[in-house]
């Protein structure tokens, strides 16, 4: 078993504007079981950061507990993290991110940690669009007390010791999507193609952004009757379109074919590019995504892609109009101007 | 793409790059394992089966498996694994192997050979032909046997007891020597009605340079591989303090180094291409400034300068290398006045020709428009099915790994020969491949990848190194030392197998692979697929292995180039799709 990662890359990893290769944004070696699905997603999240150029040091990336939990370690191992409680991690990057707006909030969480003991913490982040990237390594199954049905084990599933689900599923990117979510995508661990883009998206979105992940879980729910299987993903899997992303320093050089594609320009100044959309989805109509949600789950298909997004998103920070410098980098001067500046607001107010 | 065929055994052969490299094949990662497991004997003999001179080889091999070693291409500034030092590790540390020694079947086979000069491309002829109960009488004009390895290679980089203990494994097997025997006729040998006659007498005439001057200067002109000679053989024991050394292979830098020792004091070697051209391997050159030689690059030698009858030294015109766009060379001269270099002895090392005066040529023997006898490249048969050449007899100059190389395909079709059996019927290499797996996660290879530079070889003391020539210079890598670096080897022959139908394109390897050599993509042809890798496949000497489709109608491809064998694309795959397994070639000697 090996415990360490040889330090050799390859002699021609492409280097990005900060003059970091990939191998800069890599964490520890991976202790998950071989094959895991939140492996794959760690991987994405380590090449979206790279191409994106960001500085490790201005990413923080928080988690509570599960397999998912731990993955944090396992990529950006150069960036701050937190390994908060179970289910409360969207409370810590509150914290964290009202404290300092500047840092880049990525959060981990699994099925188990989001959708039943975070539950009530995962839907107050959602309506207050907190500024955030929430990735959700969705396996239906807790992986690390050995594969019980999770709250978002679809029904009728069976995991690999267990029983059909006599329960009705979390469906996250609905439940977002009813919460006023602004950026809501679902994507699957095995399709680096699809997610690597959404994750780039998502971090360039200013508020909320949700990627449901399905991220088999190859020990306990990867077998046959299972819905959160490599297989059942794969052949049941529906993209809603594919998604281009272009950050804002580039300029766009592809050149695509007419017909149904779209560009989105993001807060920071990148450009979202969607082509081949689903005709029955726009996503940027939250009844539209949520009728499509509904519509593919009811024909039994996954749907994913980007599957909502609201252009005109206003955070948390945007919202409260708080300072725009970090609340961390105030001093007791800012915070108490004096008798003079008191006088001067009293003043205003008769 | 179509699908690697893994079963053809060049396939994995060419991914161990040092055994590729080999003339001889030598299972290189295998010894080196053994080496770092401290079992010598057994790394020896790995050696000795394969390349005959584990001890002489260890200390002079050209060593074309270094710069084939895939560890010198995983990093910049990463340098091969000392292949060649670390067998001589095994060399000095074995025990005394001579029971592990092929048995000679009292027996005989009733066939008689003559082995034709005492080289090592003979030698391993004999090696092999013993064994299968041969009786073979072996000629030369040395005193012991050897051929170049004694007369040329300076003792203070061969001693000459590594040397008599090698030879004398093979001659001790009971071969017949027939030693301070010039062969002046072939016809005389082929009378003699052996069954076979293997011609392995080297190169053995230096060449000259027939500049103005040369007549006067006359007895303070040597040729470079005579004066080596003549120097091993003790004819020679002095030189002037000023000694010039024309050529730039590894011939004059053992020249230069042995006349450090015989009382040279301004050595130089003065040689016609830059620097970067020249023949010599990069260490002798090192090695020979490394005891105070300048090498002057860019002089062509104009003319000896004799006043009264006396060598004064040499006229050089300086030259400019000019590259046309393929590459070909010409010197092209600068016009700066002729440089002169005193000098008080003259050694030319520019170079060694083939020469056959003793082969008649109504033998049946034919012989091409160089005056060199046609031979066949495979079985090293000439047109005279009964006479076999091999060595630098063979094609021209080389090295010694390759005469022993030629010796082992020489021995098969002599063998094939005295049979009535073609010559043509090549025996297929034995390969095995071998899974190393010994639980989850676990192999039997050590799989750790180590982060040591190349340890460099260490060195007796300059001053007394060159007060006597006998004395070797290099002290070898000690058992610590050894351990270390034999720890660098990557073990490129424990092979990444891929089993398509256990996949189920998880990704497990293409995110833990640490040099980005897996890639699921869709298939395309080969210089398409490329460049839609991981990283870009640029190394085009390097294979791509291409699965077969798998359900996403993706192929895997790997890019063999800079891949580090650590073994995790297996540990983190949860179907076994991925396996370590340990390939070894061995290329079929004869009578196997």
């Amino acid at each position: 078993m090996s415990y360490q990662l040889p330090k050799f890359r390859h002699p021609d990893l492409p280097v990005n504007t900060l003059g970091y290769t990939r191998a800069d944004y890599e964490g520890a070696i991976s202790t998950l079981c071989a094959g895991c699905g939140h492996d794959s997603i760690s991987g994405a999240i380590v090449r979206a950061c790279h191409e994106l150029a960001l500085e490790p040091h201005r990413i923080a990336k928080l988690s509570g507990i599960g397999c998912s939990s731990k993955a944090p370690t396992y990529f950006l191992g150069k960036s701050h993290g937190f390994n908060s409680v179970h289910g409360r991690m969207p409370s810590v990057v509150s914290g964290a991110n009202m404290a300092n707006r500047d840092l880049l909030y990525l959060g981990v969480s699994g099925d188990g940690d989001t959708a039943s003991i975070g539950m009530g913490q995962f839907a107050h982040a959602v309506r207050r669009n907190l500024n955030m990237v929430y990735i959700v390594m969705n396996n239906g199954c807790y992986g690390l007390t050995k594969g019980q049905d999770s709250a978002t084990a679809d029904a009728g599933s069976a995991s690999k010791k267990g029983d059909p689900n006599p329960f009705s599923a979390i469906d996250l990117p609905g439940l977002a999507l009813q919460l006023g979510a602004t950026f809501v995508a679902r994507s699957f661990s095995g399709d680096k193609g699809q997610l690597v883009p959404l994750i780039k998206a998502a971090i360039s979105h200013r508020g909320f952004a949700l990627i449901d992940v399905i991220s088999p879980c190859v020990t306990f729910n990867n077998n046959p009757g299972s819905t959160k299987s490599y297989d059942f993903v794969r052949e049941h899997a529906e993209a809603t379109g594919t998604v281009d992303f272009v950050p804002m320093r580039e300029e766009i050089t592809a050149s695509y074919p007419a017909g149904r594609t779209q560009d989105v320009t993001l807060h920071d100044g990148s450009v979202l590019h969607l082509e081949k959309l689903a005709p029955d989805l726009d996503p940027f109509d939250r009844v539209s995504a949520m009728v499509a949600l509904q519509k593919h789950s009811a024909e039994g298909q996954i749907l994913t892609g980007l599957i909502y997004m609201d252009k005109d998103s206003r955070d948390l920070h945007d919202v409260m109009e708080t300072s725009r410098r970090p609340l961390n980098s105030l001093t007791e001067e800012d915070l108490c101007p004096g008798d003079k500046v008191l006088a001067n607001i009293n003043a205003s107010l008769r | 793409m179509n699908p690697t065929d893994i079963k053809n055994p060049e396939y994995f052969h060419k991914v161990v790059d040092c055994q590729y490299a080999c003339p001889a094949h030598t299972p290189v990662p295998e010894y080196i394992r053994l080496i770092a497991a401290g079992r010598y004997d057994d790394a020896y003999m790995v050696n000795w089966e394969s390349n005959v001179f584990p001890g002489i080889l260890g200390r002079t091999c050209d060593r074309p498996c270094e710069p084939a070693c895939r560890r010198g291409r995983i990093a910049k500034g990463e340098e091969p694994v000392a292949i060649c030092r670390l067998k001589r590790v095994a060399a000095d540390n074995k025990a005394d192997i001579s029971a592990r020694l092929p048995q000679i079947p009292a027996q005989k086979n009733g066939k008689r050979i003559a082995l034709i000069g005492a080289g090592p491309a003979s030698l391993t002829v004999a090696r092999d032909l013993m064994p299968l109960g041969y009786d073979i009488d072996i000629y030369d004009n040395q005193f012991a046997g050897g051929g170049m390895m004694r007369s040329q290679i300076p003792s203070f980089r061969l001693p000459a007891s590594v040397l008599d203990e090698e030879v004398g494994y093979i001659l001790d097997m009971g071969v017949v020597t027939q030693f301070n025997t010039e062969v002046t006729s072939l016809k005389s040998v082929l009378d003699k009605d052996y069954d076979a006659v293997f011609v392995g007498t080297g190169a053995p005439r230096g060449k000259g340079l027939n500049l103005p001057g040369l007549e006067e200067a006359g007895k303070q002109v040597h040729i470079g591989i005579d004066w080596l000679a003549s120097v091993a053989f003790e004819h020679t024991t002095a030189i002037g303090r000023r000694v010039l050394v024309l050529g730039g292979g590894n011939t004059a830098m053992d020249c230069c180094r042995t006349s450090r020792r015989l009382g040279g004091e301004d050595v130089r070697v003065v040689v016609r291409s830059p620097f970067a051209d020249m023949k010599a391997s990069p260490w002798e050159k090192e090695d020979a400034m490394h005891e105070g030689i300048p090498i002057y690059d860019n002089h062509v030698p104009k003319e000896f300068v004799v006043e009264d009858g006396k060598l004064k030294g040499m006229h050089f015109e300086k030259v400019e290398a000019h590259y046309d766009e393929n590459g070909k060379r010409s010197l092209v001269p600068t016009g700066e006045d002729l440089v002169f270099m005193e000098a008080d002895d003259v050694l030319m090392a520019i170079g060694q020709d083939n020469a056959f005066p003793w082969v008649e040529r109504d033998l049946g023997i034919e012989f091409d428009n160089w005056d060199m006898p046609v031979v066949d490249k495979a079985t090293f048969q000439s047109t005279n099915p009964r006479v076999f050449f091999g060595g630098d007899a063979a094609f021209g100059p080389e090295n010694v790994i390759t005469a022993v190389a030629h010796g082992h395909q020489a021995a098969i079709s002599i063998d094939l020969f005295c049979k009535a059996e073609p010559v043509s019927n090549r025996p297929a290499p034995m390969t095995n491949l071998l899974s190393q797996k010994m639980g989850i996660h676990e192999w039997s290879y050590d799989n750790q990848i180590e982060n040591d530079k190349r340890f460099v070889v260490p060195m007796a003391p300059l001053e007394e190194t060159l007060r006597n020539r006998k004395l070797e210079v290099e002290l070898g890598f000690d058992v610590g030392t050894g351990f270390k670096e034999a720890e660098r080897c990557l073990n490129c022959d424990v092979q990444t197998v891929f089993d398509t139908p256990r996949c189920i394109e998880c990704d497990a390897c293409v995110d833990i692979c640490p040099t980005d050599c897996i890639s699921f993509v869709e298939n395309a042809e080969e210089t398409e697929l490329r460049t839609r890798l991981s990283a870009t496949a640029g190394n085009l000497a390097q294979d791509l292995y291409v699965s077969t489709e798998l359900p996403t109608r993706r192929v895997m491809v790997k890019d063999e180039n800079v891949c580090l064998h650590c073994g995790l694309c297996a540990e983190r795959c949860p179907t076994s799709a991925w396996d370590m397994q340990k390939f070894l070639y061995s290329v079929t000697k004869a009578g196997q």
